[in-house]
Parts: C-alpha cells; sequence; structure tokens
C-alpha cells in the first residue's frame, strides 16, 4: 500500500519531558484521517513535527515516499503539507483576496502586482469551495466559518497535497459544520489526504475514514472507523487500566456533605448562546462536584459562567440563596469563589511576579488598595501555603513562571485559599503536570472539601474525577446531559452517558 | 464600486476637506481661487512628502519619531555642501538621499534584529540626525545655487498667472510613488500584512525582518526628499528646523484615516489629512483676528474625531459579527 | 547589606547605573572643578548640586511616566500639561495671590488633563499612544490661547521659591522631587497599587480573574502622570518667571520616556523601578553637564545621548544578548 505521508517512529522530548515517543501515522490519499487523543496526549506535537514547527525529531517522514526535512512552516508548505490552525494566521484587516495571495502574488510588468488576476483566481479557488463571497471585502468582516475555509483555500493555493485542520469546528455552528464537511469531502474526491483533529466524538464518526488515537505522547492504535465502537474508542482515548482497576478506588472521605435546605450555591437556567445550553446545578458545603466531559463539551464555559467570566445571557446564579450579580470575576469573588483557569499561563499566572506576590493577589484584590497586608503578613502567607502545598521553589521571591507546571498549579490553589474560600473551581488542574503531583493535588482537594470547602472539580480524566467526587455532572456537545452520583459515579457509566449523549437531541452544536 | 467599512475613515478626510475648504471660501471668496489651491501644495509639499514615509512606518503599526530632524539635518548638509564647499548641487541631492535611506536602514535594523521598540529607536535617531546638524552649523546657511534656482522656478502654468511649481509637482508624484508602493508591490502589501497581524506575517511565510527595515529605510528616504524640499522652498539649511514636525506628520496620517494600531489606510488620505491642516492654517492667517494656536486646537479636536470614529467603526463590526 | 548589593547587581537598571557610576568618575578624574562644592550665603553650590537640580523636572515626569508605562502604557501629553499648568499658573502669579491659590489651579487642569487620557485609554479603549497624542497636539495651543501668545512675565516671590527657594542649602526642587517619589514609593509600595499596576501590565486577563479592576487601575495612573505633569510645569515656570507656551518643556515627555526605560521599566508594562527612572534622569542631566563642562558644543550631547540611548536599549534586548551568548559560546568552542 502507497501512503500519502509516512510517520515513522516519531519522538522528540523537551527538557524534563518525553512528548512523544515511538509514534507511526499513515495517511493515505483520498481519505480524512482524524487524530484523536485527550489533552497531553501528543496530538499537537506529532502535528507541530509533520508541519515543520518541531526539529529536530527520532524517525522520518515520508511524503510521497521520499524523506522530507522541512524546517519551517513555509518549507513544509511548498512540499505539500498545509496546516490550518485554530487561530487562523491570516491578516483580519486584509481583503479575502489578498489574505489568499498574500507572499505568492502573481506579478504584471514593473514587479507590480495584478490585482485583476488575483481577484480572479481568488474567486476561483473559493468557488472549489462552495463559497461565493465578496474577495474585495476585508476578511474580518466574514465569520470565523468563512474566515476557516479563506485559510483552506489558501492552502490549496500551494498545491497542497496534506492538509492538516486542527480543531477546525471548535467554533462553527452545525449548519457552518456540515458545510465544511462537505467541502472535506470534495477535497478528499480529489485526492486530498486531510488529518482532522477534534474533539467532537460525532463529527469524527460523521467525516472520518480511519483515526489514530494518542495517550500520554505514546500510540494507541490505528482503526477503521467503520469497525470502531464508541466505547471503544473513548476507552483507547482515557485508558482501559484506569476505568477496570483504578476507579474503583475512591479516596475515603472522612466527613459526608451534609444536605442542607439552602445550597451554598444554585445555577438556574444558565445559558451563554453558542457556548453553553440553559443548565441548572446545586451545590453543598464540603461537596466535590465534578464535571466531566470531553474538551468542547461545554464543562470549561460552564464554569467561566458561574465565576463571571463571561457573562450570562439568560438565567441567574444564587449564593445561600440570593442572587448575586456576576459582572466581573470581582463579583464572585466577593461572593467567596475562587476559580483555577484550564489556561495557566495565559489566564492563570502572573508570570513576572513572584511567587509570594502571586499567592497573596486575590487577597490583597479583596482587601482593596489601601489595607495592604505587610510584607511579613505575606511572607507568612506564602511560607505557610509553600510548606502545606509543597510547593516546590527555591523561596518565595523566585518569578512564578520559574516553576514547573504543577507548582504553578498549586501557587495558585494557594491563591485562592489564602483568600476568603467557599467555593473553588478548578478547570483540568492536573493537567501537564507528573504523576506524584498530581496525587497530591488530588488529596488536597479531598483535605479542603473536608474543611468545609465545596469544589468543582473539572477533569478530562475520568478516573481522577471518579475517585475525587461523589457527584459528577456529564457534558457534552455544550450541554449537560446528565448527574451521577454514589455508586453510580463510576468511569464506565460517565463513558457510557457520554457515547449515548442525549437522545432526544442527538449531539448536536447550539 | 460599492461603499465599505473600510472606506468610511478616508470619505470622512475627504468630506471634511471640502466642507473646511467651502466653509473658508464661504468667509472669504479670495479663498476660492486656483491660487490659494496651489498654494496649500506648495506650502505643505515637505510636510507631505515627510507624511509619506510616516504612514508607511504608522501602517506596519510602528512610528519615525526622526522625520524632522532628518529634514533638519538635509538641510544643513546641503546647503554646506553646495554653498561652502561647491560641490555639484544634483550630486548631492543625490547623496543626502542615500544618506537618508541609509540612517533609516540602520535604525530599522534595530527595530527588526532586536526587537528595540520604534519608539525608543527613531527617539535615539531623532537625537542623532538633531545633534549632528547642529555640529555641521548652528547659524543657518543659506543656499546658493544657480540651477537649483532654475529647478525650483520651474513649474507647469495652469493659467496665465498661476504655475504648479517643481516642489508641488515633488509632493504629488511622492504621494504616487508611495500609493504605488504600498497597493502594488510585494513589498507594500507585506508593510500591510505586519500592521494587521505580525505574528500572523510570520507564520504565512513573509519576509518580516526585510519588510521592517525597507520601511525605517523608505521613512529615510521621504523624510530626507522632504528635507530637499524644504530646502528648495526656504533656499536655506538650519538646524532648528522642523522641531515638532514628526507630530503634524503623524496626525495628517491619522486624520487621513490611517489606524495608528497599524494594518489599515491609504496614502492619498495623508494627502488630504495635510491639505486640511493647511486650509486650517491659511484660513487662520487670512482671517487676521484668530492666532496661529487656534491651528493646534482645531487639529488636535480634528484628531480625536477620527480617532473616535475609527474606534466606533471597529466596535461596530465586532458588534454585528457576532 | 550582601543581599541589597545582591539585589541591586539584579537589578534591571544595573547597567544604567554602571553608565552614571562611569560617566561620575569619569568627570572626577577629568573635569575640574566637577566634584567641588561650595558654601556661598549657606547655599551649595557645584556641578553636582546642578546636575541634581536640572534633573528635578525629569524625574518628576519619570515618576509619573513609569507607573503609566508599567501599565502597559504611555503618556506622550505631559509637555503640553506642562505648558498648560505654566500659563494658568503665570497668569495667576501676576495677580499676586496667595501661594495656595496660584499652585491649586494648575494642578487641578492638570489633573483633569490626565483624567481626560485616563478615560480615553480605561473606558474607550483608545490606544495609549493615540489617546495622549491628542492633548499633546492641542495642549499647546490651548496655552498659547491662555497666554494671548505673549511670554507672560510675572514677579511673585513666594511662588518663585519652588526654584530659587533654597532649604538647608540645597534647592527646593530637589525636596520637591524627592517628596514626590518617597510619597509615590510609599502609595505603590506600602499600598498594594504597585502590586496590582504590575499585574494589570504582566497579564490583564489574569488580573481580572483575582477580581483587579484595570480600568481603575489605568484611569489612576494617567491621572497622577497628569499631576506630575503639572507639578514640573511650575518648576519650570518659575524657573524662567515666566509661562513661554511654545518652548516650556518641550520634548520633555521623550526624556520621561527615556529615563523610564533606561530604568529598566519594560515598554510592553511590568515590573517597574522609580529608582531606576531616577538613575535614567540622572543619566541624561548628567550627560548634558559632561558634555558642556568638557568644552565640548552643546549639539553633541544630543548625538551622545543617541548613542547612549541605543546601548543601553542594546544591553537590556533579550535578543541582543542571546546573539552575544551565542557568539560568546561559538568563540569558546573555537578556541
Amino acid at each position: 500500500m502507497d501512503y500519502l505521508l509516512e510517520a515513522l517512529g516519531i519522538g522528540i522530548s523537551f527538557p524534563g519531558v518525553r512528548a512523544l515517543g515511538r509514534v507511526d501515522f499513515r495517511l493515505r490519499r483520498g481519505e480524512i484521517h482524524a487524530l484523536m487523543g485527550q489533552n497531553g496526549a501528543g496530538k499537537s506535537t506529532l502535528l507541530k513535527i509533520l508541519s515543520g514547527v518541531y526539529r529536530p525529531y527520532e524517525g522520518r517522514v515520508l511524503l510521497r515516499g521520499q524523506e522530507t526535512r522541512a524546517s519551517s512552516p513555509t518549507e513544509a508548505q511548498r512540499a505539500g503539507i498545509s496546516t490550518v490552525h485554530q487561530e487562523l494566521n491570516l491578516i483580519p484587516t486584509l481583503s479575502v483576496a489578498e489574505n489568499l495571495f498574500l507572499g505568492i502574488q502573481p506579478l504584471r510588468a514593473m514587479r507590480q502586482i495584478d490585482w485583476k488576476k488575483i481577484h480572479k483566481e481568488a474567486e476561483k479557488v473559493l468557488s472549489r469551495l462552495n463559497l461565493k463571497i465578496d474577495v474585495s471585502e476585508q476578511l474580518n468582516s466574514y465569520s470565523v466559518a468563512v474566515q476557516q475555509l479563506v485559510a483552506i483555500a489558501r492552502a490549496l493555493l500551494f498545491s497542497a497535497d496534506v492538509l492538516i485542520l486542527d480543531e477546525p469546528t471548535s467554533s462553527l455552528d452545525k449548519e457552518e459544520v456540515s458545510n465544511l464537511f462537505s467541502v472535506m469531502r470534495g477535497l478528499k474526491a480529489d485526492g486530498l489526504g486531510i488529518v482532522f483533529v477534534t474533539h467532537f466524538l460525532d463529527q469524527m464518526y460523521e467525516i472520518s475514514d480511519r483515526a489514530t488515537v494518542l495517550r500520554n505522547g505514546e500510540l494507541v492504535g490505528e482503526f477503521e472507523v467503520a469497525k470502531l465502537s464508541r466505547i471503544d474508542l473513548i476507552t483507547a482515548m482515557v485508558g482501559e487500566e484506569v476505568s477496570a482497576r483504578r476507579a474503583e478506588e475512591k479516596f475515603e472521605r472522612r466527613r459526608v456533605a451534609a444536605s442542607e435546605p439552602t445550597p451554598l450555591l444554585e445555577v438556574r437556567e444558565a445559558t451563554r448562546f453558542g457556548a453553553v445550553a440553559p443548565f441548572d446545578l446545586s451545590f453543598n458545603r464540603g461537596e466535590v462536584l465534578g464535571f466531566a466531559g470531553l474538551l468542547g463539551s461545554g464543562r470549561s464555559e460552564a464554569a467561566r459562567l458561574i465565576f463571571g467570566v463571561d457573562g450570562l445571557d439568560r438565567g441567574e446564579v444564587r449564593m445561600d440563596g440570593h442572587v448575586i450579580k456576576l459582572s466581573s470575576p470581582h463579583d464572585a469573588i466577593a461572593a467567596g469563589m475562587g476559580f483555577c483557569p484550564e489556561d495557566r499561563k495565559t489566564e492563570g499566572i502572573i508570570g513576572a511576579l513572584s511567587v509570594r506576590e502571586n499567592i497573596i493577589l486575590a487577597l490583597q484584590a479583596n482587601r482593596g488598595i489601601f489595607n495592604r497586608l505587610s510584607r511579613a503578613e505575606q511572607e507568612n502567607i506564602a511560607e505557610r501555603f509553600i510548606s502545606s502545598l509543597s510547593i516546590k521553589t527555591p523561596n518565595g521571591e523566585q518569578a512564578v513562571r520559574n516553576l514547573s507546571g504543577g507548582n504553578q498549579q498549586k501557587v495558585i490553589i494557594a491563591r485562592w485559599l489564602a483568600s476568603n474560600l467557599r467555593l473553588l473551581i478548578l478547570d483540568e488542574p492536573t493537567r501537564g503536570i507528573d504523576v506524584a503531583a498530581k496525587t497530591e493535588i488530588q488529596k488536597l482537594i479531598l483535605t479542603l472539601a473536608d474543611e468545609g470547602l465545596a469544589v468543582l472539580f473539572i477533569s478530562s480524566e475520568l478516573d481522577e474525577v471518579t475517585r475525587c467526587c461523589q457527584r459528577v455532572a456529564v457534558w457534552r456537545d455544550r450541554r449537560k446531559i446528565g448527574e451521577l452520583s454514589g455508586d453510580d459515579a463510576r468511569v464506565e457509566n460517565i463513558m457510557e452517558t457520554i457515547a449515548r449523549g442525549r437522545e432526544e437531541s442527538g449531539g448536536e452544536n447550539i | 464600486m460599492k461603499l465599505k467599512a473600510r472606506h468610511i475613515p478616508i470619505l470622512a478626510t475627504m468630506l471634511v476637506f471640502i466642507l473646511l475648504y467651502a466653509a473658508a471660501s464661504f468667509y472669504f471668496p479670495y479663498f476660492f481661487t486656483l491660487r490659494v489651491f496651489v498654494n496649500l501644495f506648495i506650502d505643505n509639499a515637505f510636510l507631505g512628502v515627510v507624511a509619506v514615509g510616516m504612514t508607511f512606518a504608522v501602517l506596519s503599526g510602528g512610528i519615525d519619531l526622526s522625520v524632522g530632524s532628518v529634514v533638519a539635518c538635509t538641510g544643513i548638509v546641503m546647503s554646506k555642501l553646495i554653498t561652502q564647499y561647491g560641490f555639484n548641487s544634483l550630486a548631492v541631492i543625490a547623496f543626502v538621499l542615500l544618506l537618508g535611506t541609509a540612517f533609516g536602514s540602520v535604525m530599522g535594523f534595530f527595530i527588526a534584529c532586536y526587537d528595540l521598540p520604534p519608539f525608543i529607536v527613531t527617539l535615539a535617531g531623532m537625537f542623532f540626525a538633531r545633534g549632528a546638524s547642529q555640529i555641521i552649523s548652528l547659524e543657518s546657511i543659506p543656499l546658493k545655487s544657480p540651477l537649483l534656482n532654475r529647478v525650483a522656478d520651474f513649474g507647469i502654468p495652469l493659467s496665465d498667472r498661476v504655475d504648479f511649481p517643481f516642489i508641488a509637482i515633488v509632493l504629488v508624484a511622492a504621494v504616487a510613488v508611495g500609493t504605488f508602493i504600498a497597493q502594488c508591490t510585494k513589498f507594500g502589501r507585506n508593510v500591510y500584512a505586519i500592521g494587521g497581524s505580525e505574528q500572523s506575517a510570520l507564520m504565512m511565510g513573509l519576509p518580516v525582518r526585510r519588510t521592517k527595515i525597507g520601511i525605517y529605510a523608505l521613512s529615510g528616504f521621504f523624510a530626507t526628499l522632504g528635507g530637499v524640499i524644504y530646502t528648495l522652498y526656504t533656499f536655506s539649511g538650519y538646524s532648528l528646523s522642523g522641531i515638532g514636525l514628526e507630530l503634524d506628520a503623524i496626525a495628517s496620517v491619522v486624520i487621513g484615516g490611517t489606524l495608528l494600531s497599524g494594518g489599515v489606510g491609504y496614502l492619498p488620505g495623508t494627502l488630504l489629512g495635510v491639505l486640511i491642516q493647511g486650509v486650517i492654517q491659511t484660513f487662520i492667517s487670512f482671517d487676521g483676528t484668530l492666532n496661529s494656536w487656534w491651528t493646534k486646537i482645531i487639529i488636535g479636536a480634528l484628531l480625536f474625531v477620527f480617532i473616535l470614529l475609527q474606534t466606533w467603526i471597529s466596535k461596530a463590526r465586532a458588534f454585528r459579527k457576532s | 547589606m550582601k543581599k541589597f548589593a545582591l539585589n541591586i547587581i539584579r537589578s534591571p537598571y544595573f547597567w544604567s547605573l554602571v553608565f552614571l557610576a562611569a560617566l561620575f568618575a569619569f568627570n572626577l578624574a577629568f573635569t575640574e572643578r566637577f566634584g567641588v562644592v561650595e558654601v556661598k550665603d549657606g547655599r551649595l553650590y557645584g556641578n553636582i548640586i546642578d546636575i541634581l537640580r536640572r534633573s528635578v523636572p525629569t524625574m518628576l515626569l519619570g515618576t509619573g511616566m513609569t507607573l503609566v508605562i508599567a501599565t502597559g502604557g504611555i503618556d506622550l501629553s505631559v509637555g503640553a500639561i506642562i505648558a498648560v499648568a505654566g500659563a494658568i499658573a503665570a497668569l495667576l502669579a501676576r495677580g499676586n495671590f496667595h501661594f495656595m491659590i496660584i499652585v491649586l489651579p494648575p494642578l487641578l487642569a492638570a489633573a483633569v488633563a490626565g483624567c481626560w487620557n485616563g478615560f480615553l485609554v480605561a473606558k474607550a479603549g483608545i490606544q495609549p499612544f493615540v489617546a495622549t497624542l491628542i492633548l499633546m497636539v492641542s495642549g499647546r495651543g490651548v496655552a498659547q490661547l491662555l497666554c494671548g501668545g505673549q511670554i507672560i512675565k510675572f514677579s511673585h516671590p513666594a511662588f518663585e521659591y519652588l526654584s530659587a527657594g533654597y532649604v538647608f542649602g540645597l534647592p527646593f526642587g530637589l525636596y520637591l522631587s524627592a517628596g514626590v517619589l518617597l510619597s509615590v514609593w510609599l502609595l505603590t509600595r506600602r499600598t498594594a497599587l504597585g502590586l496590582f499596576i504590575e499585574s494589570v501590565g504582566i497579564n490583564p486577563v489574569a488580573s481580572r480573574h483575582v477580581g483587579i479592576s484595570a480600568s481603575r487601575i489605568k484611569l489612576l495612573v494617567y491621572v497622577f502622570s497628569g499631576i506630575c505633569a503639572g507639578m514640573a510645569g511650575l518648576v519650570l515656570t518659575t524657573e524662567i518667571r515666566g509661562a513661554d507656551a511654545n518652548n516650556v518643556g518641550l520634548n520633555l515627555e521623550l526624556d520621561a520616556v527615556l529615563a523610564t526605560v533606561l530604568g529598566g521599566t519594560s515598554m510592553t508594562g511590568g515590573k517597574f523601578y522609580l529608582a531606576g527612572s531616577v538613575v535614567g534622569a540622572l543619566i541624561i542631566q548628567t550627560l548634558t553637564t559632561t558634555i558642556l563642562a568638557r568644552g565640548v558644543a552643546r549639539p553633541a550631547t544630543l548625538v551622545v545621548k543617541a548613542f547612549v540611548v541605543i546601548l543601553i536599549s542594546l544591553i537590556q534586548s533579550p535578543s541582543f544578548r542571546a546573539q552575544v551568548l551565542r557568539m560568546g559560546k561559538a568563540g569558546e568552542a573555537r578556541a
């Protein structure tokens, strides 16, 4: 069998981390090949190797049987491998036509750009994607879906044989997705090989021919999609040993969450158009509630609503039975909430500030400008949390960006513990950190709950959710599709719920 | 052609120019004569040429603070070489243009290769050029060149009594060449791309570094050309001329509809921005009772209105999309 | 003590400090009477005192500019605010009013100007460079309007004390700038304001997530920068006992930005160093004084200044450091 693209024995290490080890990936002509895996499974690392961003790496990449060593995205593109990233690399302020031809403009006499030809060619290449728009209009006057197609069209101009689409559907609505899919089918019929990365299982099943699954930087297997059941796919992504063994040993809880007449937090019909379908939630002191679901299922978006990061379009949030105003995180913090966001680097830590400053920041913000904690108090608090959470840092004055991921996470948790905290929201707190630190953080969460704190725990790792939580809300396709509690909150049940989806809705995008 | 959102700023500029000119003509009928109109081009020729270069810097999301000093330095060097050393006038002009371009490229090199902020690098360039011209001569040096006299006297007759003189022709040519570079060359489009999103420009494989060096070289060239024009206008070189010119140039660019954050704008707009400032100045000198400071206040107010307009357009676009 | 020394070496304005020290050492060795401080009528005179006195306006502006730049902004309008404040003060000083009546209105006007800048940046979301450009362009026009295009001369001993007065043998201006610096230091480092400013400058998104209101912080720093400019305007106006709307404080906004950047505060915002900005202001003034004292023509100052700016920016630039490091390693490898 001749393959269009063959990546054999690919491996790469970053300082201290083995990001990818001996992974094989084969793409045929005229197929759509899904690349599946959880966060940190190594998908984006593999894509970056294929598109020439990472060098050097172990193993070989063969394109049309010839070994290729592209050292930059541009070289890879010239060789015939084009990538359309999630953050589209286009110039929003230029016209559609120009975005297609930037850097490869056809010229007339006097090295003058041939605009007429550009507009004509642009219309032609877009019509191949069933797109009929005014190509002289500025790119950012069109929807993300159109911009996506423009990015794909640009890739086609480079006579791409291999098209890599990195989560192209994450911000598209249902119609736009089906339009994109028909474009993909057309390109497939033309003989292109398409690598498709998505977190939406339904979409994977709808469009892909084969799928390669990665987990923890290693290859789990290559599957014919038609013969792959949902439960097998999820097991492949999540890991078998997890579901079978470890999930059963729940952490012992010293104290069971008290059931009280008024719950600590109550969410009613909270909605954000295009992000989260209406959902209800209620929460007690000392409870650890899990949010389970794959990436893009709406779990993080829901958390951001509760914390006031994104505004509510509809619905309300009550704390102790009173409706709270949620116009910014400040309001949520004043009500006693804390939030550890999924993207630690860009939304969590203040990189250039010290560990001490990062720890006391939320407490200080709540106290206001003039009620400053003295240096001694700050050091006290910082020392206390550095030792109680065993944050590995030479001292409190180290800039937090120099710490490892797990320790940065602990700093953010410490930040909230130091302030007047009643409800802690953790979005993927153990992502990208090593196993020992993971267990540590899980135990920490339970200890906190025993002390009366309510914790909302979001994770892609189902065994982690079931070990820590008595109650699990299951999310899929931006909807809360169910709640499992007590003995029902087991990995198999969660996987089954996700796989089955909500019968009546069929797992659509909103 | 259909009206597009990106054309609104330049249309607004045009409208402001027409309204101002009409109002001025209403007060002073003499305003509405060919001579006054041509004088707008003559009196603001150097500013217009400098602003062409500035437009490229601003389009790329940068800035060039050195232009005013470069104008002064050009005048001093030119006058000194021609009047005191007796070099050939045209050779000297070619030499200063080369020098100015090289000066701009060096600034571009620091900006592109070491990621230094354009503000700081061109500020240093401003100090350097001003200092250099003062070292060469603190006194004003007259320009004595029969050849350049003839060049400056050359003009295209528009009517019996009004000529379109050489320096105005240079202004129009500079805007035309600038527009051609911006609209019809790969370099020009790369400037827009860098201003729109430098990160994306890099990922699209565009030569970002080379383009940035080119931008400041071009700005250096036009600043020097502006200096040559200024020297032909005053027929002397003086180390203190052109102080604050960078500010007038930036104001022209912004009033001309170019976004200071980069990526959006048209060169002919810059010319309109220059002419609007010219109209205000001429009106005030016609009036006699109004004082020159009103120019600054009105230009500040115009800046405010145009910036609000731009902010409003980009917000409206974001809203329409969501 | 050892810790203190270590802190200095690690601070981002270390090289600026070294440069300033070298400049002083050079002068002490080669410039006649540089280090001499004389006492006349109970007042101290000398080159060093002169440098300190002349750098007062830049220090005042630099203090405000440092905070603005720390939030990721810039304030181009300070030169124009100086002119406006000076014009108002001069007009009032002619009227022989009480000191406070002369001083407070200009400061209030400066605060209002700062508030306008802050509003445009924090509430209207306009880029700082553009937002402050508006006042930079029109402010001087307003000042000229107030003065009627004249240089307004005045004679008001109590007001002139600002620059002519001496306390314990030192010019009053020094106490003023020291006082402002000290109060800003107290205000930013003894309250949480400094922490919040840095936090907003480094990572606005994460700052919002911990409940810091970026717009309030930004408004505050622009108002403050305006007030600093107002004070600098008062000092400069009393120095020449008149308001010269055209020329007073010309290009001082550039010096203020320069002092801040030389002082190690990055133009992209984040950690700020008030002491560094003082060092920056002193470098600018010492350079000028040195060159003049050496008998070199004044214009050379500008050229030297240009080289110093590029040199110090390069030393602080990460990509330049990396390149030097690579070249050093390549050299080692060859050897």
